[in-house]
């Protein structure tokens, strides 16, 4: 501790920045310390390595990579690096969203549920507060997730197939600096893909005290949105799907990137984001605590 | 100062149920208020709105003369709370389910948290259980830990919804003394409870709810003064001093047949009469009803206790005076 936070008067002076930086750390204890969620994260960093593992059993030549796979595939054989974007995209249909929905379901429903929702109101933590602390650590767990995909596929990858130059989807190869920086903006995108999925959960969250079924629900909707997206004559409402975007990244792995369809992603996201956190505090805001 | 005030407080619930109906409470600064009244009468959900948990219909509610819901955040961490039964994390240790309140209070000092957390325990006797799952709590322990929730910093409120729960009677009795503690300290303590005995040693005041509405509010003294005396005259003929005790202005004179039933049978096998004493004197009733010819048994002055007043008025349980 610094000389300068020993002279602070130890009074009741509120300091909101730092009561709440407290806040938010004991809420990630409490999400990332639990053991449901650990092995939500468990499992998560075994799928890029069992895909990984396959892959390369599959194909046991690395120069043999002619299958008719995803853009992806084709390159993996000939750099390790492109099992994080294999990874990443096949996760993202439904291993990352259950991860960030049992997470978000769970954040306000699951207090709900135990009956402490009454207490920490009653402390009192502050609805908005409370709410925008939970909403923090959905958005860092969702991180979490996405980065312990990228990181294991990184390091499976580079151990089960040869790492140089990456090729990217366009035909261009650039260096291996460059092709990491993508992976980081493309695992950045997804994880932004993923704050706005929690944001949904969150707001189906502060609708009931049974977490399962904020959960469950979630899913429904990933799914629905999924299914809809891939019907041809549904196409006109493709763009306003919360799943459309997701896959999107791809356009980071093309020279010259394609920013159109990027920022298009990312203000979807946003737009969800923004929409389903103001309805999560309209409601939370306004309702009774009756758990 | 009044630790809690409300004016009009109603509560009307989405299906058009009257909870709390125009309840106007008033709890002086330094008492023990017993909130009372049968399950169900609106106890909890008063307790509910006077802590923002849920909005009133229509009314005021004011914590230590702050305005609520309003002034939450300011005013709630003077006030500890126990609402509707313990709710803590199973899957935490009872002094990690405490830090996590209390890291939750933006008013708290993290520096003294662990202190604080400690003593809290070790008021409640929970100390050696501190590093204990919440899961492996009995009943009466997760009751206590709740109260140490309360109890993690000052407070010049605690408000405790019935604090005895569900626990045994030596629970009871701890969870008493804790309470006379906490009063003892200079905190007001408001609790809520269905059953008058669990309170009436406790309390300097008491309020009880009937289908929510706030049918009597006052000191122990005020409630015990609205219960008229009795006067009782045992005899071998109830139905003529009955008369009597008519004849004299006395209010509900009534005649009780001999009862039979019971151990009482053979020591007590005179019948009763009885009616409202009022500004009689009992000297003078006795006089009379001797003067009258009947033959006078047995003749007393009694007053209703606590708990025929509290069923009185809940009219809650079996009728006593049948």
């Amino acid at each position: 501790m610094s000389a300068a936070d020993v002279s602070v008067p130890a009074g009741h002076a509120v300091r909101p920045v730092r009561s709440s930086m407290r806040f938010f750390t004991a809420e990630l204890r409490l999400v990332f310390l639990r053991r449901r969620n650990l092995l939500l994260l468990a499992v998560t960093a075994v799928f890029p390595l069992v895909i990984g593992i396959a892959l390369r059993l599959a194909s046991p030549h690395p120069q043999g990579g002619n299958g008719a796979g995803v853009a992806f595939f084709n390159q993996l054989a000939g750099n390790g690096v492109f099992l994080t974007f294999i990874a990443l995209s096949t996760l993202l249909v439904l291993i990352l969203p259950v991860v960030v929905a049992v997470v978000a379901g769970d954040s306000v429903a699951g207090e709900a549920g135990y009956g402490t929702l009454r207490y920490l109101l009653a402390v009192p933590a502050g609805r908005t507060r409370l709410l925008a602390i939970k909403y923090g650590a959905i958005v860092t767990f969702g991180l979490a997730a996405t980065f312990i995909v990228s990181a294991v596929a990184l390091v499976a990858g580079a151990a089960l197939f040869p790492v140089g130059p990456v090729t990217l989807l366009s035909g261009t190869t650039v260096s291996l600096p460059d092709g990491l920086l993508r992976l980081l903006f493309v695992t950045l995108y997804v994880a932004a893909a993923m704050a706005a999925l929690g944001a949904i959960g969150l707001a189906i969250s502060t609708m009931t005290e049974h977490a399962i079924g904020a959960i469950a629900t979630v899913m429904i909707l990933v799914v629905a949105s999924e299914v809809v997206d891939n019907v041809p004559q549904l196409a006109a409402a493709g763009p306003y799907l919360p799943t459309h975007w997701w896959l999107s990244f791809d356009a980071l792995l093309r020279v010259p990137v394609d920013t159109s369809t990027l920022l298009r992603g990312l203000l979807s996201f946003a737009v969800y984001a923004l929409l389903f956190c103001s309805f999560a505090w309209a409601r939370f805001t306004s309702a009774d605590v009756t758990s | 100062m009044t630790a809690i005030s409300t004016s009009g407080l109603t509560k009307r619930f989405r299906g058009g149920q009257l909870a709390v109906d125009h309840i106007d409470l008033a709890v002086p600064d330094g008492s023990v208020y017993g909130f009372l009244g049968p399950n169900g009468s609106g106890k909890t959900t008063t307790i509910r709105m006077l802590l923002g948990l849920a909005f009133p219909t229509a009314g005021q509610a004011a914590l230590l003369e702050v305005p609520m819901p309003a002034g939450a955040t300011q005013v709630l961490h003077r006030v500890g709370s126990l609402v509707e039964g313990p709710a803590f994390y199973p899957f935490l240790t009872g002094s990690d389910n405490l830090a996590r309140y209390d890291a939750a209070d933006r008013t708290a000092d993290r520096r003294t948290a662990r202190a604080r957390i400690e003593a809290a325990l070790d008021r409640v006797g929970l100390l050696s259980a501190a590093k204990k799952r919440y899961r492996n709590y009995s009943l009466g322990m997760k009751q206590r830990l709740a109260i140490a929730a309360g109890l993690l910093r000052p407070r010049e409120l605690i408000i405790l919804d019935e604090p005895t729960n569900g626990l045994d009677p030596q629970g009871t009795r701890e969870v008493r003394a804790l309470i006379r503690q906490i009063a003892a300290d200079g905190t007001t303590v408001f609790v809520s409870s269905h059953l008058l005995a669990e309170v009436e040693q406790i309390c300097t005041h008491v309020g009880v709810m009937r289908t929510g509405r706030l049918v009597f509010q006052g000191s122990l003294p005020e409630l015990r003064r609205t219960g008229a005396a009795r006067v009782t005259v045992q005899t071998a003929d109830p139905e003529a001093a009955a008369k009597v005790l008519a004849g004299l202005g006395l209010a509900d004179a009534q005649a009780t047949a001999a009862s039979v039933s019971g151990a009482e049978a053979s020591a007590n096998a005179y019948a009763e009469a009885s009616a409202v004493l009022g500004d009689a004197s009992p000297e003078q009733v006795c006089a009379e009803l001797v003067q009258a010819g009947i033959g006078v048994r047995g003749f007393a002055v009694t007053s209703p206790s606590l708990e025929d007043l509290f069923v009185g008025l809940t009219g809650e349980g079996f009728d006593v005076g049948g």
